[in-house]
């Protein structure tokens, strides 16, 4: 890898040698295919056992991982009589005759577990070879080790509530605020050092993209490069946290984890009305609504005191799963996957937590059994809803509220009810039934096994439930807000942190139990986990702290040492370089070309699509979402928060650059590199129509073409081109003109390409040659990279 | 440079490279994964390599195969709506004698119904309006819907004690691609693309073809969920190939430009990338210019692949004239042909309209004959060119019917509704015994009396025919390790050559 690392890969005069790399480069497109349960680490310690053992950094992933599955917290799993869950079960007698240990603390001989981890007998060897699993030899000298000095066990780590933290010296002249000084400490301790600021221009277009979703513009770029004051980059901050994008691009992560979509889902997939509840998520952030409040109202808005419509309207959240509209399905059946989904959602996108992995039965790897998973159940079991819909496609299933002009008038002001051509609004929402109905545990999760009888009740593991609460939704939602809860806030500035970072300080954002990853910077979790909390939840407050941070504003080069030492940016000695999100890869072309309708609310819109995607798989159901019939005029050209999402054929450009397919809640997308990836930016018409529309801008501001070119590149990337690649584009451009004047090219029809009409004031050769040329720039890797 | 030698050239420098970018690691590429921090391998926590997942240079995810294969490709022809059994392979005579009468309770046995017929008061026996005869070696019972595949019945195996627990369409496909009912898991076709990826290196190790039925043309509606990814890296989804303008979503070049352009553009494209790596050094950008390349290639392979004008006309007699008409069975079983040759991993075929509820003689007999030849043309033709040997062809739906009549029975028609307990499927090809017959149904068709198949079971006999232990293809998400076959599976030994 050294030595062919830094080697120059040029397409056109690939020598032998680059064979080798280009070989290997498959496993570079690999980001986010995470078996996220790793550690921070540099790759000089991998083969090296610690001195002092850690249960929750060193055993404990071992033994959840290929001990639990049959020695774990599902009781009714146990193997042998052996339980590793507890240091009591762990400790015990064993065997038939009470002869034995599997471990002795402190002793290593008499502890059968090492004996038999380190068997080579089939019939003896642990982990069994049937079940898949085995263990490393570096594993093995870990759990050895770690009895011999003693087999000390420690609590789950996210299940203790967070602790207020000391803020580690920091005697180094760099860093704003505390963030740093956690950040420094581990940098400092693996032997590297931070990396310099980010230039201005990318400093902008990273926190322009992380906060608003959208490139700075040409003039926001000149200001800051123009203001030297020392709060010039607080000041951009604030300005883009005030903006309305900012809400737009915060719902727009927000409709991935309450899996919004357009239509039901299952089979014939028709539509439903939940952008009234979209156009509630943008409002709430557009008014910064404290976390605790914005997920209450969602989770349990009908049931405040004097609840407002507003407040019901925002219960929609825990409606947006999919729904069946298939004639012959057994109603019951399905109904109690709405539960489930329900339950699993806010397992998901609160606790952190796989609370679906205890329907079956008891969870093979967390304190949670399958009593208590239908317990959690139990809370979003009391709406007078139906497995199957009643009345076809145009029926909305119960319980919904109907929002027309008065509603909106008197409370819903925010709705875009007037972008409707419909009157009357049908969304669907909670409304807990007078007599909750009765949840029992059911059998290896089947509708129609029912056993014992369970009540809403939270797992003690967690956090016990108060007897105070009600024992519904909204006492659900208090135990969520509860100080102690250890979850929740961890949870949440987690998923702040990756929406910054790209990654989470707990990578699996969608897992902090046993078998997800270890917090890479614990003490900073908490400290930020406590922040939120004791600072009023503050959504904008604690985005602005992650972007002061020294850490946040580092520059993206990765050395070959820093890349040798920490691959994975685990210590951010770096910034992170983190390609454009599916959205932003539209919204910046229609931005940067001046296309985009900013627009805010109402229905979904349809914008260009493959012709017949739709068609060539529906069936007889008929309905709107039969066949694709795009928007016209304005509407073609909404932010990608608004493109219409059918479930079952979501829109093929998002999928390719990994939108969530919005089936079930997903708090983190893949980041990928494909060729199918590479076909829509070179071929997607609208991509080609922002070219030629910013192509044409640019010919209106300037008559010289090395302006027009900059400009371009500008727009793009967010700073000028420099000499080389100036002259670069500036010689493709005049190639494209001789091969345009050549009729290589059919100017006319290229320029024809997307709604927008044809600017036909300038002449149609330069307008294809600059066209083609800023074709090419939105098509740069720099361009769809953050910054 | 000219567009053939940049061909020739960029293939010979990738030809050891799967199509999607992400395998034909040698062992310094799992090397060089680990120290990119790539998590292609289920790592321990350290990041070393466990030995189950050293590399030895396999493509895919896999340590090489778990045993030898038979096969090295399938065909999947799945008939989406559920094909009625009854009428096509599991002959039931006795259903003829007691047409008209009640389906005596013990034979039902408690088998839930679909939302169709439970409220149904009546449940009337009905035997097929089609006759059987018998044919090949061992005389095997085959409908006169059928008149092709009854040719091929030596080469084939038909399964005729399928089972499956989903009763309605949307689950019970889901649930034959995916190993689940409900949404959300990877497909077949993705499974294998990431656990032994690619034969190819300018077409998708999964390709997806879409057809309608005749029989039944508002029928189901398929979900491109049932050939996505699931949790696994979207690198691994379905590609679709379409009868239309776009064969594949985007690959045309803007109309006005030609390969040339393109070829300039990318070489631009490439120029400044690189440019961009030296200063910032993230191998992404390498990776960034590599899929290019790719996609520039599959312009060209795609409608290679596709263009199916200079078959002879031998070709078209045996698959039929429709083959002729893009988007339809014909063309498609055509196009499999051709994709198989092109070592595609995984050809999934889809054809919709089986599901037959009412009006069963008039519409199945125009989905027979739609499917009918080309399905056996493909079975031939794969033979005639030695593919066959490793190649497995699966013909089958995601249920089977009922054996009592949904709605009225007439003197001239009837209709179905879905059965889970037992169906018929047939496979063919590598590792399969031809010229047999699975399983059994009771005299009733209803219950399985001998060998039943599960779903896990079909798919744990596929993987096994691809050198693959089902048990051992896994994927960790979300702390769990998922499977295809979830926590079930058995192989059909009986059918294995």
């Amino acid at each position: 890898m050294k030595k062919i690392e830094w080697q120059i890969l040029s397409i056109r005069f690939i020598k032998k040698i680059t064979l080798i790399l280009l070989i290997v480069i498959g496993a570079f497109s690999c980001k986010n295919e995470a078996n996220y349960s790793e550690i921070a680490m540099s790759t000089k310690d991998m083969a090296k056992i610690p001195d002092k053992i850690d249960f929750t950094f060193h055993v404990k992933p071992i033994i959840s991982d290929r001990c639990f599955k049959c020695h774990g917290p599902d009781k009714n799993a146990i193997e042998g009589d052996f339980s590793m869950v507890t240091p009591e079960d762990a400790y015990k007698l064993l065997g038939k005759e009470k002869d034995h240990y599997a471990i002795v603390p402190g002793n290593v001989e008499k502890s059968e577990l090492v004996n038999r981890i380190f068997s080579t007998d089939a019939n003896v060897v642990m982990p069994p070879p049937e079940s898949n699993l085995d263990l490393t030899n570096y594993e093995k000298e870990i759990l050895k080790k770690w009895i011999e000095q003693g087999a000390e066990y420690k609590t789950h780590w996210a299940f203790t509530p967070p602790q207020k933290q000391a803020i580690p010296d920091n005697n180094e002249n760099w860093g704003n605020n505390e963030i740093d000084a956690f950040i420094l400490k581990k940098i400092k301790e693996n032997n590297l050092s931070p990396s310099a600021t980010a230039p201005k221009e990318k400093l902008i277009r990273r926190v322009t993209f992380d906060l608003t979703g959208l490139p700075p513009s040409p003039s926001d770029i000149d200001d800051f490069l123009a203001d030297t004051s020392e709060n010039a980059y607080e000041k951009v901050i604030d300005k883009l946290l005030d903006s309305q994008d900012y809400a737009e691009n915060m719902a727009s992560e927000w409709m991935d984890i309450a899996r919004y979509a357009d239509t039901h889902g299952y089979q014939d997939d028709f539509e439903r009305i939940m952008w009234p509840w979209r156009d509630w998520v943008i409002h709430a952030f557009n008014k910064n609504m404290p976390y605790d409040k914005f997920v209450t109202d969602q989770l349990a808005g009908d049931l405040l005191p004097n609840a407002s419509l507003e407040q019901i309207l925002a219960t929609g959240f825990n409606r947006n799963h999919k729904i069946t509209y298939e004639g012959g399905v057994i109603p019951e059946e399905y109904r109690v996957e709405y539960v489930e989904d329900r339950t699993q959602t806010f397992g998901t996108a609160f606790l952190g937590l796989t609370l679906e992995c205890a329907r079956c039965h008891d969870h093979k790897y967390d304190p949670i059994s399958q009593e208590e998973h239908f317990s959690f159940y139990s809370f979003f079991n009391n709406i007078d809803e139906q497995g199957l819909v009643p009345g076809g496609r145009n029926t909305i299933p119960k319980p919904f509220i109907n929002i027309t002009e008065k509603e909106k008038e008197d409370v819903l002001s925010f709705v875009q009810l007037q972008k409707s051509s419909r009157k009357n609004l049908p969304v669907m929402v909670m409304q807990e039934m007078e007599k909750p109905r009765q949840t029992y545990v059911l059998d290896r999760g089947a509708y129609d096994q029912p056993t014992t009888e369970v009540f809403p009740n939270t797992p003690t593991a967690i956090l016990a439930f108060p007897e105070a609460y009600p024992k519904n939704r909204l006492g659900l939602a208090k135990w969520l807000f509860n100080p102690d809860n250890p979850l929740t806030a961890r949870v949440a500035v987690n998923r702040f942190w990756q929406r910054m970072f790209g990654t989470g300080l707990v990578a699996s954002s969608f897992d902090f139990g046993n078998q997800g990853a270890l917090p890479t910077h614990p003490e900073l979790l908490d400290f930020l986990a406590i922040k939120l909390r004791d600072e009023g939840w503050d959504t904008k407050k604690i985005l602005k702290y992650i972007a002061l941070s020294a850490t946040y504003q580092q520059q993206t080069i990765i050395t070959k040492e820093a890349l040798e030492k920490d691959p994975t940016n685990k210590l951010l000695a770096r910034a992170p370089r983190i390609r454009l999100s599916a959205e932003m890869i539209r919204d910046q072309a229609l931005a940067i070309s001046g296309l985009l309708n900013k627009e805010i609310g109402g229905p979904s819109v349809k914008p260009y699509q493959p012709e017949g995607l739709w068609k060539e798989t529906t069936g007889g159901g008929g309905g709107s979402t039969a066949s694709y019939i795009p928007s016209e005029g304005k509407d073609l050209y909404r932010k990608s928060l608004y493109t219409f999402w059918k479930r079952t054929v979501p829109p093929p450009s998002m999928m390719t650059f990994d939108a969530s397919s919005r089936d079930l809640c997903s708090v983190i997308r893949q980041e990928t590199n494909t060729p199918l990836q590479a076909l829509v930016l070179l071929n997607d018409p609208q991509l080609v129509e922002a070219s030629r529309v910013l192509a044409s801008n640019a010919m209106i501001s300037s008559g010289d073409v090395t302006n027009q070119i900059k400009s371009i590149f500008k727009s793009a990337t967010s700073r000028l081109p420099d000499a080389e690649e100036l002259e670069a584009l500036n010689g493709y451009y005049s190639n494209m003109l001789s091969k345009i004047k050549n009729e290589e090219v059919n100017a006319a029809d290229y320029l024809s390409i997307g709604a927008t009409k044809l600017d036909k004031t300038m002449a149609v050769e330069d307008l294809a040659a600059l066209a083609l040329t800023a074709h090419t720039i939105l098509n740069l890797d720099e361009t769809i990279t953050k910054g | 440079m000219s567009e053939k030698k940049i061909l020739e050239e960029s293939s010979l420098i990738l030809n050891r490279r799967s199509f999607l970018g992400k395998s034909a690691l040698g062992v310094g590429g799992a090397a060089l994964a680990s120290v990119m921090g790539c998590n292609l391998f289920d790592t321990s926590e350290n990041g070393v390599l466990s030995p189950a997942n050293n590399l030895s240079g396999a493509k895919g995810i896999l340590n090489g195969l778990h045993h030898p294969a038979k096969i090295k490709r399938v065909i999947y022809l799945f008939q989406s709506g559920g094909p009625s059994q009854l009428e096509l392979f599991d002959y039931k005579p006795l259903l003829n004698v007691r047409r008209g009468e009640e389906l005596p309770e013990s034979i039902r046995n408690g088998q839930r119904l679909t939302g169709m017929t439970s409220g149904q008061a009546s449940f009337p026996l009905v035997g097929s309006q089609f006759d059987f005869k018998r044919y090949g070696k061992n005389g095997t019972w085959i409908s006169d819907l059928l008149p092709y595949t009854s040719k091929i019945v030596d080469d084939i195996c038909i399964i005729k004690s399928m089972y499956t627990e989903a009763i309605n369409h949307d689950p019970a496909v889901t649930f034959f691609q995916t190993g689940s009912q409900q949404p959300g898991r990877p497909s077949i076709g993705s499974w294998l693309s990431y656990g032994i990826g690619s034969e190819n290196d300018n077409l998708p190790a999964f390709t997806v073809l879409l057809s309608r039925g005749t029989g039944r043309p508002q029928g189901q509606p398929l979900y491109t969920r049932l050939w996505g990814n699931g949790f696994l890296h979207s690198l691994h989804q379905g590609v679709q190939f379409r009868a239309a303008k776009d064969p594949v979503l985007y690959l045309n070049d803007p109309k006005g430009t030609t390969k040339d352009t393109k070829r300039a553009m990318l070489d631009q494209l490439a120029a400044l990338n690189d440019k961009h790596y030296q200063e910032f050094g993230d191998p992404e950008i390498q990776s960034r210019i590599a899929q290019y390349e790719m996609a520039y290639r599959m312009q060209t392979s795609v409608p290679n692949v596709m263009n199916i004008d200079d078959e002879p006309d031998y070709i078209y007699k045996m698959y039929g004239t429709d083959a002729k008409i893009p988007g339809t069975y014909a063309a498609n079983c055509l196009l499999a042909r051709k994709l198989a040759e092109k070592d595609v991993r995984f050809i999934q075929l889809y054809h919709m309209g089986w599901d037959q509820h009412a009006d069963l003689p008039n519409a199945l007999s125009k989905q027979a004959k739609d499917v009918d030849q080309a399905s056996a043309a493909l079975v031939a033709d794969l033979k005639q060119r030695g593919l066959l040997e490793d190649t497995l062809i699966v013909w089958g739906g995601e249920f089977g019917r009922t054996n009592y009549s949904q709605g009225p029975l007439t003197a001239d028609t009837y209709g179905r509704d879905h059965h889970p307990r037992s169906f018929s499927m047939w496979m063919a090809g590598g590792g399969i015994k031809p010229g047999i017959v699975h399983g059994e149904t009771d005299d009733f068709g209803y219950n399985i009396v001998r060998d039943p198949v599960h779903v896990h079971d079909f798919q744990a006999t596929m993987l096994h025919l691809l050198g693959i232990d089902h048990k051992k293809l896994t994927y960790k998400y979300q702390g769990r390790r998922f499977r295809l076959t979830d926590v079930e599976g058995h192989i059909i030994k009986n059918i294995l050559a």
